[in-house]
């Protein structure tokens, strides 16, 4: 049921009214602050069309058709972009089918991981337009991209290169071969990053791929084309094909694809499942979460605090494996509680340019609304809503930081991926109790756990039903570390040595 | 009369967690008209200090005027804080800084290393305070703390707070041999609860000083004390901070920790001697645009 963004904003402010008052002691809105610091657009060069990357270089759709993507934060046009079509598809299959055949599996592993190697490098050296791109065209915030997104993505890239001409060491007493063409489709949360996560190991491991960068994101990886291209990587190793879920559909039915490779939303990645079926297709999914963020009483709470912010409200929410339902033991629960309210009164909401912004724009005017109609739904089903009394701009797609106080396990809002920033919290008493809700979920990515314990994090890590747990940390991604879901958040696991296998046939 | 907690259950610390959250609020990047209004506001929150033994009443008398004056060239400054002096030279200070509204602080209670005995330390007290010092800078017995004796700590510290009668009490935990930020937690509360209207970070003679992670845990516990009790205390990072950016961090970490109400000279100070003319640089830079000679900037 499609909700009116107008209606539901108006929700938001008279309950952010009812509950701010009493407590807010601190005063984050006066006295000395920061003046806007925006990081210069200048340098930036966008072509005004973007055809497909297909074999080394840029060619129009087939069928003359493109698409506009837009800033969220500004609502500006940046470029128009290829929508691809099946024909596309079949044209990039095709150039990667033969690279594969004629270049890429016969080159020399350590021949390979150079070129790997120099993509990383490029990205380095790119590394200023590539944030400030990847914050124009997503709505994150600078600090992000340029602090985590590009230089995890590079470190991919290193990562992997150096597998390259390894992979008899990462699999003992095997014979390791390549699969063939990789279809791969990647979201719009990190579009860079997860180019880097899908292309790094496929290449390493001697495949070629088609790759699909989301529809409203699709600036960084065409902007990795020109490094592809610019670095002498042989024509048709990585292809990419930019469009809508049509493009995608395309790519995984295409009868010449060895291996698919998915990250988005569960309901996509069930009918990539059924499509595939009966076909001889290898297949990775990475899907939706609805971590639970665990802080026992014997937690440091401020560091704890922090962590909350960060499982949340990192990247607008827009994170699988965010930390989205917290669970807090009951002797504390008030005092984090107060804490976290200051802390979300620091959280500066607005220009992803400027390097003081915490909290981007929300990626695009569908998914505000979907944001937007769980708020609704939370204050209906009767938890209690506050936001953080932070401005606001009035343009752009903007979501103030919100969480959700006394909500019940039977709550949507606590059943079901929001991916925004919005956190539903809920108290617990026990370690059983605590551990039986955080598994009861159809998602399985993710997980947190907060305690000065050690043999507390043992114990919940080795049973929370999570492909990710951390402990007293949240969002840590490293290129060494496998990453991947239980349940309905996939099967399959990218990064570290875990993430060669989807890439190799083993004898 | 509401009970002390148990110190022994001070909230634990999180080392790495701190770390980040430092490294985090570092990005902070503050430019322009932000820019120079934090460094006036950290030009007056400098105690502009000397405690070295081989202090004189010209030493002194030099400081204080340049405590008044800290660059007449350059328009609109304000005057730093306070100035600290041991306590043979409070009379002197008091004297040259006259009616201009900086204060005089001295260090007392058998600084720096403080191992004396309780009477001792009070009678350093009072001699401060009847010389006229508005602010006495006392350090804990870090070896009775160590070794667990928090309560020693507390009445140390209650007895010195009752000696300082009106002048306001600013202890020093020397967090440099307190090794750990759990302990940095702990004497914070000992020290609040026992009546401190400030905390400070170090005497300065002692390496590492007022590093950032322990200013971060400190202001968080006096947040913490203020949640409890609704008393505002002082914070007083010490020793090590000699640069305009690492001063304009400071004042992002108290902003983001405490708020505005503690963006103020009678709620946070920065103990220093070589800061100010740093940021009289960086101010100078913003004014003329260009980087100036140190030679132009008074060295007292």
């Amino acid at each position: 049921m499609p909700i009116k963004p107008k209606a539901t904003k108006s929700v938001a402010k008279q309950t952010a009214k009812k509950t701010i008052t009493k407590k807010a002691t601190l005063d984050f809105v006066g006295g000395w602050s920061y003046a806007p610091s925006p990081e210069s657009k200048d340098h930036i060069r966008l072509e005004k069309k973007y055809g497909h990357f297909i074999n080394g270089e840029f060619v129009k759709p087939s069928a003359g058709k493109y698409m506009a993507t837009h800033s969220p934060s500004t609502e500006e046009h940046l470029a128009d972009v290829a929508l691809g079509d099946a024909a596309d598809v079949d044209k990039a299959v095709k150039a990667a089918r033969k690279a594969y055949d004629t270049v890429w599996s016969k080159m020399p592993a350590s021949e390979r991981g150079k070129y790997l190697y120099r993509i990383a490098r490029m990205i380095q050296e790119r590394a200023r337009e590539l944030s400030v791109i990847e914050s124009m065209d997503g709505g994150k915030s600078i600090r992000e991209s340029r602090d985590i997104d590009i230089p995890i993505a590079a470190a991919h890239f290193f990562y992997y290169a150096g597998w390259a001409d390894k992979l008899e060491y990462a699999f003992p007493n095997r014979t390791v071969t390549s699969v063939g063409v990789a279809g791969q489709i990647i979201p719009w949360n990190f579009p860079l990053l997860m180019a880097a996560w899908k292309i790094a190991p496929a290449l390493a491991c001697g495949n070629t791929v088609v790759l699909k960068p989301a529809e409203t994101t699709p600036l960084t990886a065409l902007k990795l084309a020109e490094i592809i291209r610019d670095c002498g990587l042989p024509p048709g190793v990585v292809n990419i094909v930019t469009g809508d879920g049509r493009a995608g559909a395309a790519l995984v039915s295409h009868p010449d694809i060895d291996k698919i490779a998915f990250t988005g939303s569960t309901d996509v990645g069930k009918i990539i499942q059924k499509a595939i079926a009966g076909t001889n297709k290898k297949i990775t999914l990475e899907l939706g979460g609805k971590a639970a963020n665990i802080i026992f009483e014997d937690a440091p709470i401020d560091q704890a605090v922090e962590g909350i912010i960060n499982g949340i409200f990192f990247n607008q929410g827009h994170v699988c494996c965010a930390g989205s339902r917290l669970f807090v033991q009951e002797g504390i629960a008030d005092k984090v509680i107060r804490k976290l309210k200051d802390r979300m009164e620091t959280l500066v909401v607005g220009d992803p340019l400027d390097k003081n912004t915490d909290i981007g724009a929300i990626n695009s005017r569908e998914q505000l609304d979907k944001i937007n109609h769980y708020l609704k739904l939370g204050v209906k089903e009767g938890a209690e809503m506050w936001q953080s009394s932070c401005a606001v701009p009035r343009k752009g797609n903007f979501c103030r930081p919100t969480i959700f106080l006394h909500a019940s396990q039977s709550h949507r809002i606590v059943q079901e991926e929001i991916f925004g920033p919005v956190l539903a919290i809920q108290t617990f008493r026990t370690v059983e109790e605590v551990l039986e809700k955080a598994n009861n979920t159809p998602y399985g990515l993710s997980a947190g756990v907060w305690t000065d314990k050690g043999s507390k994090i043992f114990n919940m890590t080795s049973r929370l039903r999570a492909g990710v747990v951390w402990a007293n940390t949240y969002n840590k991604f490293d290129p060494t570390s496998p990453f991947g879901g239980y349940k309905e958040s996939g099967f399959g696991r990218e990064g570290g040595l875990h993430g060669l296998l989807p890439y190799v046939n083993l004898k | 009369m509401k009970s002390n907690p148990d110190f022994s259950k001070s909230p634990t610390i999180d080392q790495v967690g701190v770390e980040e959250r430092v490294a985090r609020l570092n990005t902070r990047s503050i430019k322009k008209e932000s820019k120079v209004a934090g460094l006036k506001l950290a030009l007056n929150m400098i105690d502009l200090t000397t405690l070295e033994g081989k202090d004189t009443e010209g030493k002194v008398r030099q400081m204080c005027y340049k405590a008044m004056h800290l660059h007449d060239a350059l328009p609109d400054l304000p005057t730093v804080a306070a100035v600290c002096v041991y306590p043979t030279f409070v009379a002197t200070a008091k004297a040259a800084l006259g009616n201009s509204g900086v204060k005089v602080a001295s260090v007392a209670t058998a600084f720096p290393a403080g191992q004396s005995t309780l009477d001792v330390k009070i009678r350093d007290t009072q001699f401060a305070v009847d010389c006229g010092a508005d602010e006495v800078d006392m350090v804990i017995s870090r070896g009775e703390f160590l070794r667990g004796n928090y309560s020693f700590v507390f009445d140390e510290i209650a007895a010195v707070k009752k000696a300082c009668g009106p002048a306001r009490l600013k202890v020093i935990l020397e967090t440099g041999e307190l090794s750990t930020l759990d302990n940095v937690r702990r004497a914070s509360d000992i020290a609040m609860y026992a009546g401190a209207d400030f905390i400070k970070t170090s005497t300065g003679k002692i390496q590492p000083a007022a590093t950032a992670p322990v200013t971060l845990t400190m202001l968080e516990a006096i947040r913490d004390y203020y949640y409890e009790t609704g008393i505002m205390v002082g914070m007083k990072p010490a020793g090590g901070i000699s640069s305009a950016k690492a001063a304009l961090q400071n004042l992002v970490m108290v902003r983001e920790t405490l708020g505005a109400a503690w963006l103020d000279n009678h709620w946070f100070r920065f103990g220093a001697s070589s800061l100010a003319n740093d940021i009289l640089l960086q101010l100078l830079k913003e004014a003329t645009g260009r980087y100036q000679s140190s030679d132009y900037i008074s060295k007292d």
